[in-house]
């Protein structure tokens, strides 16, 4: 086996008539960034959900940093704890200040101690720049505080990977930058990330990797300069004519 | 248990039923008779008679209606008695108790479903009224016309969570001796010491009857639905 | 009314039938919500023939009158178990509350949304991990104002308990009430204690959902 963090195979899912996936194969090495695009409905999202089985497969495998998590007698909630999400609607625990949201699985899933769960808490928000709205509730923070604590919460649990789904579609245009900026950073220190955005500007300047899904496959993939400037598929070409005509402003540049 | 059994006690049984189907009936249309204006008074009534308003719907809400039916059959023969005695003739305070049963069962509906047609008047929007009032019409048009025919839409599912309830909560008339289901059932019971069986069957006709009525109330809901006009219930 | 110092001096006898109404109550909501919690959990995380059956359950409980449910309970059950009064109509009430408990849980459970449960899986709990960490916590501070209303049926209806003949407040109305021959009045007083009771309860748990509830943002109302 490869030194690959998440690796895909032949993954099918339907819901009910629908098929969703039609046996997508994937490898992510360490330390890449692939950024996925594609028009709605096309399973983006199914996809990033089979990689740590909040959807189950109907047919295929998914290996996580070499554990096979969909293995019939694997600890589902173990490996779990190696896959960071973050999602769209953020999904922050309602009932929990910023501070709580990051601590909660460090002391319930990783046993830590309630100091030491703090000191990493603060840690982490202090790395999204929040440390000081720790002790807000969801309902008190922006769209872009809440996505960036969504972050820390998914950085304490030390995952091996970062998977984000449109974790900007939901923004104001004017509090998108500040969340493409910890990403970036993120990126820069090493973490393996798999993101699905409309963020052109993002995916040039951050992601080594793109994919192109449509219609439950990958249809197209390649380094970013490659499916970029050079995409070899029509219907790739005409995809990113499209969302750089909607989203043409490249956002996070500054 | 033989058949014969089973064909004496059905009679019973069924005039028990209709006992408790009739004062169901009779306190439901009281109490939308109640309830109508109660809402209305307290949504849109002068002060003291919202006040007024407001008393009646609490005051049955916040007490037990057994106890309420303990004051109309036992309490109020005895304020005619008192007031007899200064003089003042009250005679019609005395009821027997399929009476008290219709009244007390009557006047405590009145007061949830008040409160049911309330929020329902309430959840329209102001902009309906003052929309009528600038076509000209009176404020009494206004509410008759405009208001509601909406509210009363709104309150079916209220409505008929308040008919279940109703045909279970009759069963309180039994305390005071009137001869619905439930007190037949007792009456067979302490007749053939089988206590069991008949509280089975007896429990078994109530949850048919308020599945049966639920299911009726469903039709008419889906029936009457308008698209977009929709609002949300509770226990009362 | 020269009965009226034999019913002011009655007082205290009825307040203590009153402290049992509460006990009842207080029973009754207990035993309805140790019943109703996993019951609504059941039907909203359960497996196709467990949530049926939860379903089920509630369906009956809420189509029978408490009454009959006492009845069965108190008579129904006499060949096989005697139960005191006290314990058939803690028994009896709690298990009707059970079922409309169960539905006012469910529907907390069901607003607080799937993200959360997403959210709380994907950082690795198990499922009830985050059902107790993450989703009770929120479903039960929405169920408070259903649960109040509840809390006000349950102690309306313990006094349905009469009928089985323990010594409750209103048991205690009727002796005085035969006793003194002023039936109104003592009713009356009956109703006003009643009354009394649900209003503060009411109170009391209006205030702890005050209390409880999480912080909005300032300036809007609606997220
Ligand atoms: N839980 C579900 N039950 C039924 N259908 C679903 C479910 N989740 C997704 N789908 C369907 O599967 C298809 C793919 O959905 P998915 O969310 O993966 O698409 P996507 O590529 O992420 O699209 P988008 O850009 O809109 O987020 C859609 O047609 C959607 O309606
Ligand atoms: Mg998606």
């Amino acid at each position: 086996m490869s030194n690959a963090i998440v690796r895909v195979e032949n993954l099918h899912k339907a819901y009910g008539d629908t098929e969703v996936l039609k046996g997508v194969n994937l490898e992510v090495d360490e330390g890449e960034v692939l950024v996925v695009i594609g028009p709605s409905g096309t399973g983006k999202s199914t996809m990033l959900r089979c990689i740590n089985l909040l959807t189950r497969p109907d047919q295929g495998r998914v290996w996580v940093a070499g554990d096979e998590i969909t293995a019939p007698h694997a600890d589902v909630n173990q490996i779990r704890e190696r896959v960071g999400m973050v999602f769209q609607d953020f999904n922050l625990f309602s009932h929990l200040t910023a501070e709580g949201n990051v601590m909660v699985a460090l002391t319930k899933v990783k046993k830590m101690s309630k100091d030491e769960a703090r000191k990493l808490a603060m840690f982490e928000l202090e790395r999204v720049g929040l440390s000081d709205k720790a002790q807000l509730y969801p309902a008190q923070l922006s769209g872009g505080q809440k996505q960036r604590v969504a972050i820390a919460r998914a950085l304490a649990m030390d995952p091996s990977v970062m998977l984000f789904d449109e974790p900007t579609s939901a923004l104001d245009p004017e509090l998108i930058g500040e969340v493409l900026e910890v990403m970036k950073k993120l990126a820069r220190e090493g973490m393996t990330m798999i993101v699905v955005t409309h963020e052109m500007g993002f995916a040039r300047e951050v992601s080594t990797r793109m994919i192109f899904m449509e219609h439950g496959v990958i249809a197209e993939q390649g380094p970013t300069q490659q499916l970029f400037y050079n995409p070899q598929h029509p219907r790739t070409r005409e995809f990113l004519g499209k969302i750089t005509e909607l989203y043409g402003h490249e956002q996070g540049e500054a | 248990m033989d058949v014969t059994f089973w064909e004496m006690i059905w009679p019973a049984l069924g005039r028990g039923l209709l006992t408790t189907l009739q004062i169901s009936a009779v306190a439901l249309t009281l109490g939308f008779l109640m309830g109508i204006p109660a809402a209305l008074l307290r949504v849109y009534g002068p002060k003291w008679l919202r006040w007024l308003s407001v008393g009646y719907i609490e005051i049955f809400r916040g007490t037990p209606l057994l106890v309420q039916l303990f004051v109309i059959y036992y309490g109020l023969p005895d304020l005619a008695r008192a007031l007899e005695g200064l003089g003042i003739e009250a005679q019609f305070l005395v009821l027997d108790r399929m009476l008290a049963a219709y009244v007390a069962l009557g006047l405590n509906s009145g007061a949830y479903q008040a409160e049911y047609f309330r929020s329902a008047i309430q959840a329209i929007s102001s902009g309906q009224i003052m929309a009528a009032r600038a076509l000209g019409m009176s404020q009494f048009q206004a509410v008759t016309h405009i208001v509601l025919p909406q509210a009363l839409r709104l309150a079916i599912p209220a409505w008929s969570n308040e008919v279940a309830y109703m045909v279970k909560y009759t069963s309180v008339v039994f305390i005071i001796s009137v001869p619905d289901l439930l007190a037949r059932g007792q009456f067979i019971i302490s007749k053939y010491y089988n206590p069991m069986e008949i509280l089975l069957t007896v429990g078994a006709i109530y949850l048919m009857i308020v599945l049966g009525l639920s299911t009726i109330m469903g039709k008419i809901e889906r029936a009457a639905t308008i698209p977009g006009l929709q609002m949300e219930v509770e226990r009362g | 009314m020269d009965k009226l110092p034999d019913i002011l001096g009655s007082l205290p006898y009825l307040l203590e039938g009153a402290l049992l109404t509460l006990a009842i109550t207080v029973l009754a909501l207990i035993s309805g919500f140790v019943i109703g919690l996993p019951l609504a959990l059941l039907r909203v995380y359960g497996r196709k023939p467990a949530a049926t059956l939860a379903a089920a359950y509630s369906t009956v409980l809420r189509g029978l009158p408490s009454l009959v449910v006492l009845f069965i309970l108190f008579y129904g059950m006499a060949a096989v178990v005697k139960l005191p009064a006290f314990l058939a109509g803690c028994v009896a009430l709690g298990f009707c509350s059970s079922a409309y408990q169960m539905e006012l849980l469910r529907g907390a459970i069901q607003s607080v949304g799937p993200g959360q449960m997403m959210a709380a899986r994907a950082l690795g709990m198990s499922q009830l991990q985050a059902i107790i960490h993450i989703i009770l916590p929120q479903a039960l501070r929405l169920a408070i104002p259903s649960w109040s209303n509840e809390a006000a049926v349950v102690l309306k209806d313990s006094s349905l308990v009469y009928a089985v003949g323990l010594a409750e407040l209103l048991r205690r109305s009727q002796q005085v009430a035969a006793r003194t021959y002023q039936s109104f009045i003592v009713y009356s007083l009956c109703a006003l204690i009643y009354f009394a009771m649900t209003f503060l309860a009411n109170r009391g748990l209006d205030h702890a959902e005050r209390a409880l509830r999480l912080p909005t943002p300032l300036e809007e109302t609606a997220h």
